[in-house]
């Protein structure tokens, strides 16, 4: 009797606090036409010339715009500031006409000198921005970032009138449109930089609510550390009519709380599904879930300087020994490619590699007995590195297995924390080390280019000149079919010696609430807040 | 009874020593724990040679299966029997516990002993120490163990050891200032009973009741504790498995695979429980106040 | 009594120094810097980052630098995340963590000290096992079992409660019961082991045969000098209260002060893990003495030195 009275009582606690079903957020959202979007982690910063992650695309996104954008659907370079452009016949100069209506979000208009401000601030030394190297297609670019070139005026940037900005290349470049998408090359409002530190001031307050002006078509409106924030509609944006949304809420909810707020209606996106929680959502709401093809590969590395990893045919019957589609379809569940090759499929629009990789624990097992370990016997054991995750864990640990069970050789794994990780693989100190790349940009060379000797983030010891020679002459070559040529070679070179072992390609996955339209699959995981439309029911 | 009651029987120690475990023995409630603990760590022992399924094979394509007749307690994401791996997980678990809550037991009650019957500046120091040690961020400690040292499981110990030991050494630094002053400790002094003879004799004996509390407080977060040291790549490194390791990452499947969570969930629930009722026993029957 | 708590406070500033120094030992060697990152900045653009944050000079001059700025209670701009202070990150999250930490203690001593005091009382008898058994909750269900659990009843279950959040009064209440119940298992058990020391003690036996009523005997005796390990205990556990808890904090996505605890470290955010560690240690130092304090109050004996 008396627990009943006591239910009764929280009961009308309950209705007096007001614990009675209030409005989720996307009821909420939809009907103030506001997003809500989980982010996963808390941006680890909103100054276009600094940010280098994903989280923080998705947020700038928002806020800034530059010459050009893309159409998040069809990925064509569509207008942005520039409401057009002419390329001169020799394809070394771009002449972008402004918008008129291009305004900052305190009224000012947007123009050509902004960007040269912008251009000049994020290649000036000091500034230490890390991804500077994005401008590095603009004459003289890279010589004023190196410090070689003091004056910024012979950079291959200028403005002829008030409405023009002329861009000079070094040489022609088929990409460079694409290029202008990247947030490096997005402007800032230079009298606002210069209130707050100045132009190479990395340690500023001017990306705070308080102080912000940006150029996109919303504009920061609260930032509250690790909690939320907001970016409401920018009224001087040069496009007003092409926004539906209100407003933007970006929350930076830790994935798997992300899950739960998702399913509680509290969230319209998220940042990213969790594998265990694929079956369920494909059995209950299959539509809420998407996997979108991303541009990275997952890869194990081989110190190859190492016994007895120094031969190739142990190498190969490593990664011959392992079922990719097991690890894909049953641990991974979200829609992963298995990786037969380095480059992911369709990278610069049509590059798919020829050469492949096979799943051949037969072969595998002969290639390890010619090494001089037949069976497995006397095979020394080695470890595996990787950082703390649990899917990194889970994919170690079936790693493990398929090689013990096929070949016989037993391996140990050992986890790192990430920084520990990166000075770990800096060093290079380890057997095999769990890696991953994304494509700065999509074209092949951005995954070849790794297996070159002296790129940074070749950590194998693996160093071919045929190899290097061959993703030279791809850069030099004109022309993507004989590009991809040479390509083709250079990776069939390099599944040959497996300096790298690709396990599979990314995807972005996420679930996303029924109501949003607009959110483009697309290669970049690259979305304009414009095209976003929420249909209530 | 007096105070002083512990101090003649003391020289007895080993009809002390039989009088408490009588008195143990005569407790339930520390009988049914300690015959449960018996039976867990027995379990961890011998259940996973007798049990048909390795801890480390996988069967990726049979994935997370809810409990049934093949697999008592159902399966993991890679298809690894739970049951299997909640007894190889218990043994490095009740190991680790053990082991390092020993460590902290030692030092934390020598520490807290010394300082608090010490007293004035030295305690101040010793005491101020503690309070530094506290504060030190305790995630690149253990990042940087993993570095200078290496991987031997050893170092989990005293890791964990060295951040457990501090409240312990608090709460035996407050109760020996109290004691300090007190009649009979006063009487031994004045009689030139040496000071490890006191501290011994009359000191510890009456720590023993909040001691005991906090070891077997002590138990159960430093196994909860393994997980985090081994997350910072410190601890048992996968397929090895730890009731830590295990309840984390159920509780993050708790609504699609709860089994992974209630399994070994249970049995560090059982071991808590078991070792309260032990410590409860144990602090009754060594209470130099009890009443027979 | 005042001038011990002058040279308490004395005592701080060398026990600071050295948590600083320490610390600052700590950061710089261990593996990682704070601009690693997955894609490796060029050398010269790393360079010129930690120029900004003059880690170019030599490491003693960063050293003095750095006690000179937490002289002038400046802790500098935080590497990870560009554009705030250290200070204003403290700022923002604290009082938040002030907060739950708060409500989680009063949950945990008015669970706490009733349930050790009732089974000290009921000592050898079926409730007080019923009444430690209940409190044991806390103890074998940890936070981060707790937390989902709850939610999962009381929120996905019946919807008595946001999933997450922190906005709505009713959002305080799952993660400081989540944090209250862990506490307060660890205050029953103290209480009581607490009181069944000075219950047997003669002065009680005393009161007893004189013809109090238990109940007054308990109150008026036993839980002075009962609580001793709970104060003791208290110390550090209230400064770890109020600093913020990382997993209920995760769980419940609440915008506290304990994820900067531990993400500073890991990002190896230099002045962010120096702001946390010596913000904590300033609770450490003065909820310890505060304990000194109330254990010479509850027993006077302790106060010759």
């Amino acid at each position: 009797m008396s627990s009943c009275r006591l239910a009764a009582l929280l009961l009308a606690l309950c209705a007096l606090c007001g614990c009675e079903p209030r409005k989720t957020n996307v009821e909420r959202g939809n009907e103030a036409r506001e997003l809500y979007f989980g982010i996963g982690t808390e941006p680890a910063g909103l100054d276009p010339h600094l940010i280098t992650g994903l989280t923080e695309l998705h947020v700038t996104l928002a806020l800034y715009e530059g010459l050009a954008t893309f159409n998040t659907e069809t990925m064509e370079v569509i207008p942005a500031v520039a409401k057009s452009w002419s390329i001169s016949e020799d394809g070394c100069f771009y002449t972008f006409n402004f918008d008129p209506n291009a305004r900052w979000s305190n009224g000012d208009p947007v123009t050509p000198q902004d960007f040269i401000y912008s251009f000049e601030r994020i290649l000036s030394p000091a500034l230490g921005a890390p991804y500077a190297y994005m401008l590095y297609d603009m004459k003289n670019a890279d010589r004023f970032h190196k410090g070689e070139l003091s004056d910024f005026s012979e950079v291959g940037v200028s403005s002829p009138d008030e409405r023009t900005l002329v861009i000079e290349l070094a040489q022609p470049t088929p990409y460079f449109l694409s290029l202008l998408t990247h947030y490096t090359w997005w402007p800032v409002h230079p009298p606002t930089i210069e209130k707050h530190g100045g132009m190479t001031a990395r340690i500023s307050e001017w990306t705070k609510p308080k102080n912000f002006v940006g150029n996109g078509p919303f504009k920061l409106e609260e930032w509250r550390i690790n909690s939320s924030i907001y970016a409401d509609r920018n009224p001087f944006f040069r496009d007003p009519d092409s926004v539906w949304l209100n407003g933007v809420h970006f929350l930076p909810i830790q994935v798997h709380a992300e899950e739960r707020a998702f399913r509680a209606g509290h969230l319209h996106l998220t940042s990213t599904v969790l594998p265990h929680r694929v079956n369920w959502y494909q059995d209950n709401m299959p539509e809420r879930m998407r996997f979108d093809t991303a541009l990275g590969v997952y890869y194990y590395m081989f110190n190859t300087s190492r016994e007895p990893l120094n031969d190739p045919r142990v190498r190969k019957a490593l990664a011959y020994s392992i079922d990719r589609e097991a690890i894909t379809e049953h641990v991974l569940k979200a829609g992963q490619k298995p990786a037969y090759h380095f480059t992911p499929p369709n990278t610069g629009g049509s590059y798919n590699a020829e050469a492949r990789l096979i799943y051949d624990p037969e072969l595998a097992r002969q290639l390890l007995a010619e090494a001089g370990y037949p069976g497995g016997e006397s095979f020394p054991t080695f470890e595996i590195l990787y950082n703390t995750s649990d899917a990194h864990r889970s994919i170690a640990v079936a790693i493990q297995q398929m090689w013990k069970e096929e070949l016989g050789i037993n391996v140990t794994l050992y986890n790192q924390e990430w920084k520990a990780y990166l000075s770990t693989r800096e060093a290079g100190n380890f057997d095999i080390l769990r890696a991953a790349w994304f494509g700065d940009y999509d074209d092949p060379n951005t995954f070849l280019s790794l297996g070159e000797t002296d790129n940074g983030n070749n950590h194998t010891n693996w160093s071919n000149e045929d190899f290097d020679q061959l993703v030279e002459a791809a850069t030099l070559a004109t022309g993507n079919e004989a590009r991809f040529e040479i390509f083709q070679r250079a990776e069939a070179l390099l599944l040959e010696e497996m300096p790298v072992m690709p396990i599979y390609f990314y995807v972005t996955s996420l679930l996303i609430d029924p109501s949003v339209e607009g959110w483009h699959a697309n290669i970049l995981d690259y979305h304009l807040y414009q095209s976003v439309r929420l249909r209530s029911e | 009874m007096t105070r002083n009651r512990r101090e003649t029987l003391s020289s007895e120690a080993r009809s002390l020593g039989r009088d408490a475990w009588e008195r143990l023995c005569r407790n339930q409630m520390a009988r049914i724990g300690g015959v449960l603990f018996i039976l867990i760590t027995l379990a961890c022992l011998v259940g996973p040679i007798i049990i048909p399924h390795s801890y480390e094979t996988t069967n990726l394509e049979y994935g997370a299966q809810a409990p049934n007749t093949a697999h008592w307690f159902g399966t993991d994401d890679l298809g690894r029997d739970v049951l299997v791996r909640t007894l190889i997980g218990g043994r490095i678990s009740i190991g680790v516990g053990f082991a390092a809550t020993a460590v902290a037991l030692f030092i934390g009650v020598t520490y807290g002993m010394l300082a608090g019957y010490t007293g004035g500046r030295t305690e101040g120091i010793m005491m101020r120490f503690v309070d530094t040690l506290y504060a030190l961020p305790f995630t690149i400690i253990v990042i940087l163990l993993t570095v200078l040292m290496g991987r031997s499981i050893l170092l989990i110990f005293l890791a964990i050891g060295a951040v457990e030991w501090l409240t312990m050494a608090r709460i035996v630094r407050g109760q020996t200032r109290a004691l300090r002053n007190l009649h009979f400790v006063d009487a031994a002094r004045v009689n030139g009973v040496p000071k490890s003879r006191i501290l011994m004799r009359h000191i510890l004996p009456n720590l023993i009741g909040p001691v005991i509390v906090y070891t077997t407080l002590t138990i159960p977060s430093v196994i909860l504790l393994e997980s985090i040291i081994s997350f910072l790549g410190l601890g048992v490194q996968p397929p090895m498995s730890s009731w830590g390791t295990l309840i984390h990452s159920g509780s993050l499947k708790i609504d699609v695979y709860p089994w992974q969570l209630i399994f070994p969930a249970i049995f560090f629930s059982l071991t808590i429980f078991a070792l309260n009722f032990i410590g409860d026993g144990l602090r009754d029957a060594l209470d130099p106040r009890g009443e027979n | 009594m005042l001038s011990h708590f002058v040279r308490r406070l004395l005592q701080a500033i060398p026990t600071l120094w050295l948590i600083a120094t320490l610390t600052f030992l700590l950061l710089r060697t261990a593996p990682g810097g704070p601009f690693d990152d997955e894609k490796p900045v060029p050398p010269e653009v790393k360079a010129q980052i930690e120029a900004h944050y003059g880690l170019d000079l030599p490491i003693y001059q960063q050293y003095f630098n750095f006690l000179g700025n937490t002289l002038r209670g400046e802790f500098g701009p935080s590497y990870k995340y560009t554009g705030w202070e250290v200070e204003e990150i403290i700022g923002q999250s604290f009082p938040v963590s002030l907060e739950l930490g708060g409500l989680a203690l009063i949950i945990a001593l008015s669970l706490g000290i009733p349930i050790g005091v009732l089974a000290a009382i009921y000592h050898g008898k079926a409730s007080e096992t019923a009444l430690m058994g209940t409190a044991m909750i806390g103890i074998c269900l940890p936070t981060f079992v707790l937390g989902p659990l709850l939610l999962l009843v009381f929120s996905s279950g019946l919807g008595w409660f946001n999933p997450l959040g922190w906005s709505v009064a009713s959002d305080r209440f799952l993660p400081a019961l989540t944090l209250g119940l862990f506490y307060g298992a660890y205050i029953a058990r103290l209480t009581r082991s607490g009181m069944l020391d000075t219950i047997q003690h003669d002065y009680i036996r005393t009161a007893r045969a004189k013809g109090l009523k238990e109940r007054f005997v308990v109150m008026r005796h036993g839980l002075r000098s009962a609580l001793y390990p709970v104060v003791a205990y208290l110390g550090p556990a209230v400064a770890g209260l109020i600093s913020g808890s990382f997993i209920v904090e995760t769980i419940f996505f609440i915008p506290g002060l304990g994820m900067f605890f531990v993400n500073s470290a890991f990002n190896r955010d230099y002045t962010l893990v120096m702001g946390t560690v010596l913000f904590y240690a300033v609770l450490i130092i003065l909820f310890n003495l505060l304990v000194d304090l109330i254990q010479m109050w509850m027993n006077p004996r302790t106060r010759h030195d």
